[in-house]
């Protein structure tokens, strides 16, 4: 028989004052198995505590109802009362008088009423509470980083930095990322190459470090503490061991294809190493491209490579590794703006991105930094740059605004004043989104000091006529068209997820939004993680952010990951999905509805090996606790620990049938 | 090969020529042309900025008559085919409405006529069906194919080539054997609907497409729209003389251009019709003399 007793706090005149306290407490004392009932001015002081602990003992309780505030509050402050008193911590139940009840009433007499029955509902329910223990799982402290741009980089090297390994996995030939790309960085105007490269050679010889670039994520299994990682090195068929990124190599391969890094604009060979700083400072063979590849015939890097190092042989290697976190930093993609048929389908040469534009102005860019328009090298005179190209546009591109082409908008039209000092800026803009540190002031100096001129409203038509670009739009302050006779448009194309931003949150078992951005676990509180313990986000890879923002939030997924691997063993919360094997049909419903993939199926074999059914099993690393899938079990098999059923059943029966 | 013939009022009125042109050009391609018994206004202009209803059933009819004559409908104007396109789409998305709609006409519609403007029924022929009959190549015509709006737009109710740089015309012409100007002004807006209650914009309009288009080497326009024609053709004194521009360029439907070239006689195609006359143009590039 269950001994409980009933501890009513007054919470001083918070719960006092609108309830009897000690009318619920004598009400509860009649209550069958309660064998002790008291009230006190505060449950959660110290005298309160020893009060329970002190109860625990003389009347041999073995369960314990606190009547007091929300067991967000104060749950696990009394949980470690009554184990100090040596009972398990899960025989407490509280009851929230004090939220749920004095706080929104006013009429003393309901309000105790509600109190009485609140309490008697986690009576009834602590009769049916059973001792629950916490799991201990090692941690394995080595994180892996998905994505080499800035953000990846900033995460791998502050988790390295605290002591622990890391590996980051970059899928193309260096690590560097967009943030590579870009000329001078807002609002600071900082060289992007000048801050970022240090970073990228301090990871390169971090100790704690290990690059894996031309590599993908191609499998994940496990938990938090122990991801089971499969990456996929693809074959670069050269030999990192021995190659010196001397660069004769490159330099006479004979195919030359459009460089993805200079964004079409420039060249690169079939082997090669995408920007003169990357990191590592070794090529990769392009086997889509490269004449030994396709025809089978050539080798001249093999001939010319001094240190031996071409290897045509080489194949895809497969590496499994153990995890204990993920922060994933996969960045975005540039929006394709040929979707515009109004602004030529991205047939005219000279309307160029605004990626287009930052390699443009690059000193490494394929014009090594002369600005030039792409169609026949002229310095152009009139620069047309147009905003929201794809964002808050429902009907081409996205609803979102990306953020962040505001204010690259004001670096461009500031850049080009600076490259050309006689050429006009001419900026569309819908509206001028400059909101943080220094941003504001950096527009009102591209406008007022430089003299950009800005359009506020659409363009509606680009189209060529003789070497000119002719952009007609909305001048909407003015309430009326214009027409601007440009050499070149600069667009600002939304930033969208990554092409494959699906497949990657389905390997991770993490959630995307709408648009395949990844979800993170809150909006305003939990901006880091996602809801999968153990993996956390950096980047543009949630939605379209800045380089500060990127390095802040990676700084936070880093600090995540450190706090995690600062303890030696995770405590799980015993609080899980329970199955029960013998009623199990193993429909695995429950399978489909976890928000967690917590659930696996399972076969159960009898003594001969031979399979006698399928149920569905829980990995309590995984499980929540949300109780999801005990909602959508058909036969009841499966339950939430501390939450059963029966406890459940027993609060609503104690409300139905009270007095 | 056999449709159902929709002329509208255009056809048997201001574009007399791009029905005759019609006629000619269909014989000659083996294109056997029905006119709809006792066909109706196709309800554009007045009635479907008046009451939505009246704009669906007017052409609704139209379309229910050929659906029980088993053919699928040619309507050479672009308004009438737009005007159909819109009526059919409204009553196949909303079961309701179709049966108010075959109600008040009192004939059933099943919609499994498809609905075409003549030059898709040209395009879809494609350019190894029409060279065979070209006779006299176009070579020394340098026409701008002008598009304009009710062909191609809406997208989602036409479904008909591209809205921002459709190709039909474009390669109707180069079948032909003569030149495809490249000009940006494919989709501009002719003013079309203001031809009467603002006459200066449609000079303003008319004079910006013409214009662009002798800037980008035409000397010549094709279209595939009554209204398009008239404004090109019937606006282009105005034009010149507000403007002080000289054009001269003479505005011809697609039909009249593929008679040319198919050695149709002029009096077939109506060519006589024209305000801005092609005889000297044609003259000049030794097409024939009008």
């Amino acid at each position: 028989m269950a001994r409980v007793g009933v501890f009513v706090c007054w919470c001083g005149s918070n719960i006092a004052k609108t309830v009897d306290v000690e009318k619920v407490a004598e009400a509860v004392s009649k209550m069958p198995s309660v064998v002790y009932a008291t009230h006190y001015k505060y449950m959660c002081s110290e005298p309160g505590q020893n009060l329970i602990k002190d109860a625990i003992k003389e009347h041999r309780l073995d369960r314990v109802v606190v009547a007091s505030c929300s067991p967000r509050l104060h749950e696990p402050t009394f949980q470690r009362c009554i184990s100090e008193a040596g009972l398990n911590p899960y025989m407490l139940e509280m009851a929230n008088i004090r939220e749920q009840c004095s706080w929104v009433h006013d009429d003393k007499e309901s309000a105790t009423k509600k109190a009485i029955e609140l309490t008697a509902m986690a009576v009834a329910k602590a009769r049916r509470n059973e001792p629950l223990f916490h799991q201990e799982i090692p941690i394995t402290k080595h994180a892996l980083v998905i994505g080499g741009g800035v953000a990846g980089i900033q995460a791998a090297l502050d988790i390295a930095d605290a002591g622990y390994k890391v590996t980051l996995v970059e899928r193309t030939p260096s690590i560097g990322g967009r943030m590579a790309q870009y000329d001078k960085t807002f609002p600071t105007l900082d060289c992007a190459a000048c801050i970022l490269t240090p970073k990228m050679v301090d990871c390169a010889s971090h100790p704690n470090i290990r690059i894996l670039t031309y590599s993908e994520v191609e499998e994940v299994k496990g938990f938090v503490g122990n991801f089971d990682v499969t990456i996929r090195k693809r074959a670069r068929s050269v030999d990192m061991s021995k190659c010196t990124g001397c660069g004769v190599c490159w330099e006479k391969c004979p195919v030359k294809l459009p460089s993805e890094f200079d964004e079409g604009l420039g060249q690169r060979r079939a082997i090669y190493v995408p920007f003169p700083q990357a990191v590592p400072n070794v090529p990769v063979i392009d086997r889509q491209h490269c004449r030994w590849f396709t025809e089978g015939k050539c080798k001249a890097c093999e001939k010319l490579c001094p240190a031996g190092a071409i290897a045509y042989d080489q194949e895809d290697e497969l590496v499994n590794e153990k995890f204990g976190a993920i922060v994933v930093a996969t960045g975005f993609n540039l929006w394709d703006y040929s979707a515009y048929g109004n602004f030529g389908y991205g047939k005219y040469p000279d309307v160029i991105s605004s990626l287009q534009f930052e390699r443009l102005i690059n000193a490494s860019g394929p014009t090594e930094g002369k600005l030039v328009r792409p169609s026949d090298h002229k310095v152009p005179k009139k620069v047309v740059f147009v905003s929201c190209v794809g964002s808050r546009d429902d009907e081409h591109g996205y609803p979102y605004c990306s953020k962040v082409c505001c204010m690259y908008n004001a670096k461009h039209a500031l850049l080009l004043k600076e490259k050309v000092p006689d050429a006009e800026a001419y900026v569309f803009y819908m509206d001028i989104r400059a909101n943080g540190k220094g941003y504001e002031e950096f527009v009102r100096r591209a406008i007022e000091k430089y003299g950009a001129t800005y359009i506020r409203g659409r363009v509606s038509k680009i189209f060529e006529v003789g070497d000119k670009l002719l952009v007609r739009g909305a001048d909407t302050l003015l309430g009326k068209p214009v027409e601007i006779e440009a050499d070149m448009v600069v667009l600002a194309a939304a930033m969208e997820p990554q092409p494959d931003a699906k497949d990657l949150a389905r390997k991770l078992s993490i959630s995307t939004d709408e648009y395949n951005w990844f979800s993170e676990a809150h909006p305003k509180l939990r901006p880091v993680e996602v809801l999968t313990s153990g993996i956390f986000l950096a980047g543009a890879c949630q939605y379209p952010k800045d380089i500060p923002d990127s390095v802040a939030q990676a700084s936070g997924a880093a600090s995540k990951v450190i706090g995690l691997f600062s303890k030696d063993n995770l405590i799980s919360e015993p609080t899980v999905a329970e199955v029960d094997e013998d009623t199990c049909t193993g429909c695995l419903l429950c399978k489909e509805v976890c928000p967690f993939s917590a659930i696996e199926s399972k076969t159960i074999y009898d003594k001969n090996g031979q399979p006698i059914k399928v149920v569905s099993t829980v990995n309590e690393g995984l499980c929540h606790g949300c109780g999801t899938c005990v909602a959508a079990c058909r036969s009841s098999s499966i339950q939430l620990k501390g939450f059963k059923d029966n406890q459940l059943l027993a609060e609503v029966d104690a409300l139905a049938y009270a007095e | 090969m056999k449709y159902a013939y929709y002329p509208g009022c255009s056809l048997h009125s201001t574009a007399r020529d791009y029905d005759l042109s019609t006629t000619a050009v269909c014989e000659e391609l083996g294109i056997e042309l029905v006119e709809i018994p006792d066909w109706n206004c196709c309800g554009a202009t007045s009635a479907h900025a008046l009451d939505k209803e009246i704009s669906i059933a007017l052409p609704l009819r139209n379309l229910a008559i050929a659906e029980s004559m088993g053919l699928d409908v040619v309507a050479p104007c672009a308004a009438c085919f737009n005007r159909m396109k819109s009526a059919h789409n409204a009553v196949m998305q909303d079961a309701e409405l179709l049966s108010r709609m075959t109600a008040r006409i009192g004939k059933p519609y099943s919609g499994k006529v498809r609905i075409l403007p003549l030059l898709a029924v040209i395009d879809e022929l494609g350019a190894d069906v029409i060279q065979p009959h070209v006779k006299r190549p176009l070579s020394n015509l340098k026409v701008a194919p002008y598009y304009g709006c009710l062909l191609i737009r809406p997208p989602e109710t036409v479904q008909f080539d591209d809205p921002e740089d459709p190709q039909s015309l474009d390669r109707l012409v180069a079948a032909l054997g003569a030149d495809t100007v490249k000009w940006p002004f494919k989709n501009e807006c002719c003013g079309a609907g203001l031809s009467i209650s603002k006459p200066e914009m449609v000079v303003k309009l008319t004079h910006d497409i013409l214009s662009m288009a002798k800037r980008c080497g035409a000397n010549s326009m094709v279209t595939a729209c009554p209204l398009c024609q008239a404004n090109l053709d019937l606006r282009q004194a105005d034009v010149e003389k507000i403007y002080g521009e000289k054009l001269g360029l003479p505005a011809f439907y697609f039909t009249q251009l593929m008679g040319l070239a198919f050695d149709i006689p002029s009096s077939h195609l109506g060519l006589d019709k024209m305000m801005v006359s092609p005889a000297a143009l044609l003259a000049e590039a030794g097409v024939r003399g009008v």
